[in-house]
């Protein structure tokens, strides 16, 4: 198993020892009415085997981008454990990331787990060059010659269908598609196993939109990583995802085969989402 | 879940029953289908036959999960040797089969619009490891037998007639053959010419031990080409 969740939570405000129970889609709300903390996620549990594409799904608030940031260590758990990769304690115990020390968090996203984010200011330095920003993750990922760097920098930048000669270009000279593209390219290029992408085309035009999505697809049938795909657009998730699951006020309502989950969904709420779709 | 046996049969489905429960109309519960049961060797094509809305296609979608059945098995026996309950196994063992041994020949053509014909046939040879331009010469060849005429293989099927649209379905659902193919109403909007090279095509594919389960709407194909046919009953709501 590539990821594992068991019982992930995590509440916003002091919490109290109701806030788990008294939240979530059985109740209605996100938000515990004891001592008014957000539950944005409530107990969830999965697993991503290697190669697996997983979808989230769900409205806005459901918690499906706190969940993606809690697994890449963003923000940390209040409860529950995430294991990732076979890491291993020192006793040979499985590792739980979300007691990783800083440092430690910062080396697992340079080797083995990378984000793409919906705004490109929080997955670029607007400091650096395209270039710049592909080379500092392969940096990270331990690579210290000049000239290696260079060219899987330039590998990458092809990849996402770039000319070379706009490498040293910085990010603000880049339209808004361009810029999902570089942020594609700096992911990929520590070769993670995991890919985490938050809603990677939102507010895209539908034509770039297209292109990005046929990008990330080809990249990961070529490249062999898994991917969890956080979207509000069932479009996106039918078109990237073998599995897909839903959530709604912080809890996972449903999980199946995507293609089930869109043609014969069983919780109310994905009936109701699926039959919202345009 | 999974158990070596030496069963004969490629595919049995017993007892499986499947039906709806439209929370967001009122609970209301559609019955789909019950009590189906039917075995299929390898090698062998069975039809599926009843009037319409009896149940046929959403049969083949709960053989291939799309649809979540409410009880019942469908045992698979793997290339391995080992026999698999598609009715219950978990979603990424599904996904695995669905790569490699489960196919699903739907009555729509489902495909990106950015696509050429030929790239669309051509691609599930390519998912299994054949070379780019190899892959691109079998699909012409399977092109050109389904009587695709060249000057179309370059565009997206999406501005095809619905007969053509049928024939590039078809093609990309039977290139690649795995070893058992569902097929829903392969031939419903095709001529009579073209109708006869998807039989010819699945008559090959049953010398070469793919096992099928297909929805004709026309019983003389049924007779044709099937080994075995079920009749689906029309159930009582």
């Amino acid at each position: 198993m590539l990821l594992e969740l068991n019982n992930v939570s995590k509440i916003f405000g002091p919490g109290c020892s109701r806030c788990l129970q008294e939240t979530g889609e059985d109740s209605g709300g996100a938000i515990c009415p004891r001592c008014s903390s957000v539950v944005a996620v409530n107990s969830v549990s999965l697993a991503v085997k290697n190669d697996e594409i997983l979808g989230v799904v769900g409205e806005s608030g459901s918690g499906k981008s706190t969940l993606l940031q809690l697994i890449y260590q963003d923000i940390t758990v209040s409860s529950g454990e995430i294991y990732f990769n076979g890491l291993k304690e020192k006793s040979g115990a499985r590792l739980n990331i979300a007691t990783l020390s800083a440092a430690k968090i910062s080396r697992m996203r340079s080797h083995e787990m990378s984000m793409i984010y919906q705004n490109p200011y929080l997955g670029l330095n607007f400091n650096f060059s395209a270039g710049g920003n592909i080379a500092e993750k392969i940096i990270g990922s331990g690579e210290r010659r000049y000239d290696h760097i260079r060219e899987r920098a330039y590998f990458y930048f092809g990849k996402i269908e770039m000319p070379a000669s706009r490498i040293d270009d910085y990010p603000d000279a880049f339209s808004g598609g361009q810029q999902q593209r570089i942020q594609i390219a700096k992911a990929l290029s520590s070769s993670p196993r995991l890919l985490l992408l938050d809603e990677p085309t939102t507010g895209l035009d539908v034509s770039v939109q297209a292109r990005i999505l046929d990008l990330i697809k080809a990249l990961q049938h070529e490249m062999g990583f898994s991917m969890i795909v956080v979207s509000h657009d069932l479009g996106v998730i039918n078109h990237l995802t073998d599995l897909t699951l839903v959530m709604k006020d912080g809890s996972l309502v449903e999980y199946g085969l995507t293609d089930q989950i869109l043609e014969d969904p069983q919780h109310p709420y994905t009936q109701l989402l699926v039959s919202s779709k345009l | 879940m999974m158990t070596k046996t030496h069963k004969d049969y490629k595919l049995k489905v017993a007892g499986l029953q499947k039906s709806f429960t439209l929370h967001n109309r009122g609970g209301v519960h559609v019955r789909g289908f019950t009590g189906v049961n039917f075995s299929l060797h390898c090698g062998q094509l069975l039809a599926l036959s009843g009037p319409s809305g009896v149940g046929k296609s959403s049969i083949l979608k709960t053989i291939y999960r799309t649809y979540l059945p409410d009880r019942g098995s469908v045992f698979f026996q793997r290339q391995n040797g080992s026999e698999v309950d598609l009715a219950s196994c978990p979603e990424s063992r599904i996904l695995d089969l669905r790569r490699r041994e489960i196919g699903f020949v739907t009555q729509f053509l489902k495909i990106l619009p950015r696509i050429s014909a030929l790239e669309g046939v051509a691609h599930p040879l390519v998912e299994i490891g054949v070379d780019e331009e190899e892959a691109k010469e079998r699909a012409r060849t399977m092109l050109e037998r389904l009587g695709i005429r060249k000057e179309l293989f370059g565009l997206s099927p999406l501005t095809f007639s619905g007969g053509e649209q049928q024939r590039i379905n078809i093609a990309r659902g039977i290139i690649a053959p795995k070893e058992l193919i569902l097929l829903d109403e392969p031939t419903a909007s095709l001529d009579q010419r073209s109708s006869e090279t998807v039989l010819e095509l699945l008559a090959e594919l049953k010398c070469r031990g793919i096992a099928m389960v297909a929805i004709f709407h026309d019983q003389r194909k049924v007779e044709q080409i099937a080994d075995t046919c079920v009749t689906i009953e029309r159930q009582e709501q």
